[in-house]
C-alpha cells in the first residue's frame, strides 16, 4: 500500500513551478502574435505571405503535412504495440495520445490558415465535391480527431477516477472535476470490460483511419500533375514519413517530460532502448521509401523531372535537401544502431534531429515542385521565382507549433502522463511473481 | 464579326456611369430595365424570340434590357452557350511577341501587369531548334484537372467548353492551381488592384475580382454572348489567334475565316503536352516559315 502510495504521489498531476509558468507566459505570447499576424492576413490577404502564383502554396503546407505526420505516433504505435501486447508501451502510450490528439488538431487549424477565405469555410459542406482530395480531407480529419480523444480519454478513466479520490480532501474542486471526468468509474468487472472493448475497438479502427489520413494527405500531391508529385510512392512514402516524425517527436516529449516530471523510475533506459529500436525501424522503412523517391527516378528522368531532381540534389535545394536526408534520417539511424545511442541523452538529440529533419523535409516536398512547372515562369516578377516564408508565415508557423505544446503542456499539467491504474497493475504483477509472500 | 469598338467604347462609358454610383448601379442592373425606350404610338414592332418564334409586340411595351451584356449571373453562367464549342487556333509563325493580347486582356480584366492572363512564353523545344513564342492562356481542357480537384465546385466547365470560376464560392485553398499542368490560374493575393468595381458579379468576366480567390482566362463569355471576339484575337495586330466554333468547323482571326478541320490537318496542328490527356481546346500550329524573326525586342512590344 506504502509502494501506492508513493507511484501516486509521483504520477499525479502536478502544480507548475516557476518554470513551468514562464513557459507558459513564453507560449501565450508567441500564440498572441500568431494571431495578431494571422487577423492581419485575413484583413489584407495573404499578399502579407510570400506566396504567389507559383509558390501558390508554402510553409502553411508544410506545416500541414508535417502536424498530420506527428499525430501518427499514437494511432499506429500506440495502437498497434497494444495489439501485439508489448507491455514496454505502459509509461509510454498516454504521452504519444496527447501528442497524436495535439497534432491534429493543430493540423486542422493550420489547413484553414492556408485558405484564401476563410469566411467561406461552410462552402465545404454546403457544395461538398466527393471526387475533391480536400473534401476527402474535410472527412477524414474530423474522424481523426474524434478518434483520437476517445483513444486518449477511455484509458483514462480508471485514472480519473483514483485523482478524485487523491484529491478529495486537499482540493475539492478538482477532485469534483475529476469526478465528472472519470463518468463514475468505480472499476467494477462490467465497467472493465466495457471499457476493454470500447479501447480495442478504438486501437482497431484507428490503424486503418490514420493510414488513410496520411495517404490522403499524400493524395493532395499525387492527384496533380506536378513533377515530384505525380507519384505513386507517395502514399506508402507519406505513411512510412510519419512513421519516423511521429515517433522524432514521441522521443522528444518523453524524453523532456520525464526530466521535467522526475519519472526516471517510471520512464527508464530500458524504454528509451525500446524506443531506439523502433525508431530505427521507421528510419530503415523510410530509407527504403526515400530511395524508391529520389534515387530509382534518376536513371529514368524526363527532362523536367531531371530538372526537378538536379535542383534538389545538387541545386538550389541541396542544401535543404541533403540536412533533411541526413540530420533527420540517416544520422539517427546510424547513432540508433549502437546501444549507446539508445541511452535517453543521445535519444534527445537523435528525437530533436527526426523532428527538425522532418519539418524541413516536408518543406522539400511541398515547396520546389511548384517551383518546375512544366511550362517556364516567365513574365512575373522576378521575386515569384523564388519563395521563402515572410514574417507573417514564420510567426504564424510558430504561433501553431506553441498552441499544440500549449495543449501537450496542458494535459501534461492535468493529467497522469502515465497510467496510473495500469502501472499499478502491472507493478503488483511483478511483485507477485517475483516475492509472492510480500 | 465586326469591329466591336463602337460597342466596346459605349460599354467604357457605360461602366463610367456606373462607377459613378448611379441609382440604376444601385437597384443591380443585370435585368433591370436600363433605359425605357417606350412609344407612345401605336405601332408593332416584329421581334425574334430566344426560342424562334416571330412576334410583334407593341412599341409602347418594349422596353430595352441590359441582359447578359456584362457576362451571365453566377447560376447562369454555369450553363454554356447553347450549340457552342468554342475553341482556339494560335499560329507560332505569327507571333512577334507583340504583347497586343495581354494589354487588351489586362484592360478588359482589370488586371495588373504583374499577374496577367495571358502570358508569352519564350519557348525552345530542343538545343538545335530556334527559340519561338507562345502565347498562353488557359486551354480549357475538356479534361480538365482543376476541375477535378475542386472541393466546392467553384470551378466549372460549361457545355460550350469553357472552363469558369464562380469566384463567390471559391474557398482560395489553391488546389486548381496546383493541378493546372499550364500555370493558367492567378490567385487575388490581396485586395484587387482596380478597387472595387461597382458592377454585379459574373464569372462571364471575372469581375469584379474578389480577394482571396482564384482566376484566370475566361475565353470572354460576355463578348461571345454577344456574338464577338474575345479580346486577344480582336487586339492581335498579325492575326495569330484564330477562334470559333468547333461545331461549325470554322475559326476566324477577325481578318480571315478558314475551317478548323482542315487548318489543323494542312498546318499540323497539336495541343501543348498532349500526352497528359487533359483535352485542352486550345491548338497551336507550329512556328515554320515564320512572318517575324525571333527578336526579344521589337518595335511593337518596347513601345509598350
Amino acid at each position: 500500500m506504502k509502494n501506492y502510495d508513493t507511484l501516486l504521489e509521483k504520477l499525479a498531476p502536478r502544480k507548475f513551478g516557476k518554470r513551468g509558468t514562464v513557459w507558459i507566459i513564453f507560449l501565450i505570447i508567441i500564440i498572441i502574435l500568431g494571431l495578431i499576424a494571422y487577423i492581419d492576413q485575413v484583413i489584407n490577404g495573404q499578399v502579407v505571405t510570400n506566396m504567389r502564383d507559383y509558390a501558390l502554396w508554402g510553409i502553411y503546407i508544410s506545416n500541414f503535412v508535417f502536424f498530420v505526420a506527428t499525430s501518427f505516433v499514437g494511432s499506429v504505435t500506440v495502437a498497434v504495440l497494444r495489439l501485439t501486447n508489448n507491455t514496454w508501451r505502459t509509461p509510454l502510450v498516454r504521452i504519444a495520445e496527447i501528442i497524436t490528439f495535439a497534432s491534429i488538431v493543430m493540423a486542422g487549424l493550420t489547413i484553414m490558415i492556408d485558405m484564401g477565405r476563410p469566411d467561406r469555410l461552410l462552402n465545404l459542406f454546403i457544395h461538398a465535391r466527393l471526387q475533391s482530395p480536400i473534401t476527402w480531407d474535410v472527412i477524414i480529419i474530423p474522424t481523426t480527431i474524434a478518434l483520437s480523444f476517445l483513444l486518449l480519454y477511455f484509458p483514462l478513466l480508471p485514472d480519473l477516477a483514483i485523482l478524485k479520490k487523491f484529491y478529495e480532501k486537499t482540493k475539492p474542486k478538482f477532485s469534483k472535476w475529476y469526478g465528472k471526468l472519470s463518468l463514475n468509474w468505480t472499476g467494477s468487472k462490467s465497467q472493465k470490460s466495457i471499457q476493454e472493448k470500447s479501447i480495442k475497438i478504438i486501437a482497431v479502427l484507428i490503424i486503418p483511419v490514420s493510414i488513410i489520413l496520411q495517404t490522403i494527405d499524400a493524395w493532395l500531391f499525387s492527384t496533380t500533375y506536378r513533377i515530384g508529385w505525380d507519384s505513386t510512392n507517395m502514399g506508402a512514402y507519406f505513411i512510412s514519413g510519419a512513421f519516423v516524425a511521429g515517433l522524432g517527436a514521441l522521443v522528444t516529449m518523453v524524453y523532456i517530460i520525464r526530466r521535467v516530471r522526475g519519472l526516471d523510475d517510471y520512464i527508464t533506459d530500458y524504454h528509451f532502448d525500446k524506443l531506439g529500436k523502433f525508431l530505427a525501424l521507421a528510419c530503415l522503412t523510410y530509407l527504403y521509401f526515400n530511395i524508391n523517391e529520389y534515387l530509382i527516378p534518376i536513371f529514368t528522368a524526363p527532362v523536367e523531372e531531371d530538372i526537378h531532381l538536379s535542383a534538389l540534389v545538387s541545386g538550389e535545394w541541396a542544401p535543404l535537401f541533403w540536412f533533411s536526408q541526413i540530420v533527420g534520417l540517416l544520422l539517427p539511424l546510424v547513432i540508433l544502431l549502437f546501444k549507446k545511442g539508445r541511452k535517453p541523452i543521445s535519444m534527445l538529440f537523435v528525437g530533436l534531429m527526426v523532428v527538425v529533419g522532418s519539418w524541413w523535409k516536408r518543406y522539400i516536398i511541398v515547396i520546389p515542385t511548384l517551383l518546375h512547372p512544366f511550362l517556364p515562369i516567365e513574365g512575373v516578377p522576378e521575386s515569384w521565382h523564388h519563395y521563402f516564408p515572410s514574417a507573417h508565415e514564420w510567426i504564424i508557423t510558430f504561433a501553431t507549433l506553441a498552441m499544440a505544446l500549449l495543449i501537450i503542456t496542458l494535459f501534461v499539467r492535468y493529467l497522469p502522463v502515465i497510467p496510473i491504474q495500469r502501472t499499478a497493475d502491472e507493478k503488483d504483477m511483478t511483485l507477485n511473481k517475483k516475492n509472492p509472500e510480500s | 464579326m465586326e469591329d466591336n469598338n463602337p460597342r466596346s467604347d459605349s460599354r467604357r462609358k457605360f461602366l463610367k456611369k456606373l462607377s459613378t454610383g448611379s441609382v440604376l448601379a444601385a437597384t443591380g442592373l443585370a435585368f433591370n430595365p436600363l433605359s425605357s425606350c417606350k412609344d407612345k404610338s401605336t405601332k408593332k414592332t416584329t421581334l425574334l424570340t430566344p426560342d424562334g418564334k416571330l412576334v410583334q409586340v407593341p412599341n409602347s411595351e418594349i422596353e430595352a434590357m441590359e441582359h447578359l451584356y456584362h457576362g451571365a449571373p453566377p447560376e447562369e453562367a454555369r450553363k454554356g452557350i447553347p450549340g457552342k464549342k468554342f475553341v482556339m487556333v494560335v499560329d507560332l509563325s505569327k507571333c512577334k511577341n507583340a504583347r497586343k493580347c495581354i494589354q487588351a486582356c489586362d484592360k478588359h480584366h482589370n488586371l495588373t501587369p504583374d499577374r496577367p492572363y495571358i502570358k508569352v512564353l519564350e519557348m525552345k523545344d530542343n538545343e538545335g531548334s530556334s527559340p519561338y513564342w507562345l502565347p498562353k492562356k488557359c486551354f480549357q481542357c475538356d479534361n480538365p484537372p482543376c476541375v477535378k480537384v475542386c472541393p466546392v465546385g467553384a470551378t466549372f466547365k460549361r457545355s460550350d467548353g469553357i472552363v469558369l470560376i464562380d469566384n463567390e464560392r471559391c474557398i482560395g485553398c489553391r488546389f486548381c492551381m496546383a493541378a493546372c499542368p499550364y500555370s493558367a490560374r492567378v490567385f487575388n493575393w490581396g485586395n484587387p488592384p482596380e478597387g472595387k468595381l461597382n458592377l454585379p458579379y459574373s464569372p462571364e468576366t471575372s469581375l469584379p475580382s474578389k480577394q482571396g480567390t482564384v482566376a484566370k482566362c475566361d475565353f470572354c463569355p460576355d463578348m461571345l454572348r454577344q456574338d464577338k471576339l474575345p479580346h486577344c484575337v480582336t487586339s492581335c495586330p498579325n492575326g495569330v489567334i484564330y477562334f470559333g466554333n468547333e461545331l461549325e468547323d470554322a475559326v476566324t482571326n477577325g481578318e480571315e475565316t478558314v475551317r478548323l478541320s482542315t487548318l489543323l490537318r494542312d498546318k499540323a496542328g497539336y495541343r501543348y503536352m498532349e500526352e497528359l490527356g487533359t483535352k485542352p481546346r486550345v491548338y497551336y500550329l507550329p512556328p515554320v516559315d515564320r512572318l517575324f524573326p525571333f527578336e526579344k525586342e521589337n518595335s511593337e512590344n518596347s513601345a509598350s
